[in-house]
């Protein structure tokens, strides 16, 4: 062991100012950078679910204005017998 | 596509597959990244002898190398990816080349940040304008101009292909980093790492340094994986598998 103790360790011989910051740095970054993913995904999600709900009231709301569902007006015309 | 492509990679680029593929890795590449990472921190600032010039303020280079290294690999994946996207428009290639750029600027950034720290007690100084730091410097600036760039336009994937052609021009730079220390006469010490030769590093202080690197090398495949995951999603959201996975998502 090359430390005599706790006190000793943080100490770092007298560099405790430029080690310590050093790996505060190097491990805020990457947390920060591993959660930005999770926060972006939430969002995304979350304005894809509103766009499906606003699809599914349009279609909603164009069944009840025009009942039966009436074939599309390109459509072939149903073959006869 | 061409007939030399194998077809499982053909397949893997496939935004679906690619998707379940990444969800399947990331886990793994995150639960080693972590694993690596506390052996090789506790290698570091507890089992690694205080060196014998510069005490214990050296410890700084178990995270200033790796993080120096993985900027400039990280930003020759993004120079490949962008390649590959401009000349194949494989949407997978821009969103690789894209979900890099954040990460490689992180690591940049991290470099810069800790040599500084590691500059101050050593050399006397913050910053200097020697080659090896300033070339860095363009480095975290050619990370910024893609990422930049590539939120500019409207349309994302014409942002990715304006963006992947600055990552190409930029690579240029990677050499220069790499080289500074030798081609020019620096301030910053040289390589202490020699991938064909001896490394000038004791056996105890050489592990930890190694054991990191391949840490930050695993949590760059897992970011990247959930990076590329959510982008994906936000790309392909008028998609069916998208919709599908966006509905079963709301249920619970």
């Amino acid at each position: 062991m090359n430390f005599t103790g706790l006190h000793d360790f943080l100490a770092m011989g007298g560099y405790a100012a430029y080690v310590w910051p050093a790996y505060a740095v190097f491990l805020a970054v990457l947390i920060a950078d591993s959660l930005a993913p999770t926060v972006r995904r939430r969002q995304v999600l979350r304005d894809l679910r509103a766009q499906l709900a606003r699809q599914a009231a349009r279609h909603a709301r164009k069944g009840a204005t025009i009942p039966g569902s009436a074939p599309h007006p390109s459509a072939p015309p149903p073959r006869s017998a | 596509m061409t007939h030399w492509i194998p077809l499982w990679l053909h397949r893997l680029s496939s935004p679906p597959t690619f998707y379940r593929f990444a969800g399947a890795v990331w886990p793994w590449a995150m639960g080693l990244a972590l694993l690596t990472g506390i052996i090789g921190l506790y290698g570091a600032l507890v089992l690694a002898p205080p060196d014998y010039q510069q005490s214990d303020a050296y410890r700084i280079i178990f995270i200033h190398v790796p993080s120096a290294w993985m900027s400039m690999f990280i930003y020759a994946v993004m120079g490949v990816a962008s390649f590959v996207a401009l000349v194949w428009r494989i949407k997978l290639a821009e969103v690789v080349a894209m979900q890099s750029a954040p990460i490689g600027a992180a690591f940049t950034f991290i470099t810069l940040v800790t040599g500084s720290l590691w500059g101050k007690p050593m050399w006397g100084t913050w910053w200097t304008w020697d080659a090896r730091l300033t070339s860095e410097l363009v480095l975290l600036f050619l990370y910024l101009g893609v990422i930049g760039l590539y939120h500019a336009f409207e349309d994302r994937r014409q942002g990715a292909r304006a963006a992947g052609f600055l990552a190409i021009i930029g690579i240029i730079n990677v050499p220069i980093v790499h080289f500074s220390v030798n081609w020019w006469n620096t301030l910053h010490q040289g390589s202490t790492i020699n991938v064909f030769g001896a490394s000038k590093i004791a056996a105890d202080m050489l592990w930890p340094l190694l054991v990191l690197t391949l840490a930050t090398k695993l949590y760059y495949i897992a970011s990247l994986c959930r990076r590329a995951r959510t982008d994906l999603l936000a790309l392909e959201g008028s998609k069916d598998w998208v919709r599908t996975l966006a509905a079963r998502e709301a249920a619970p």
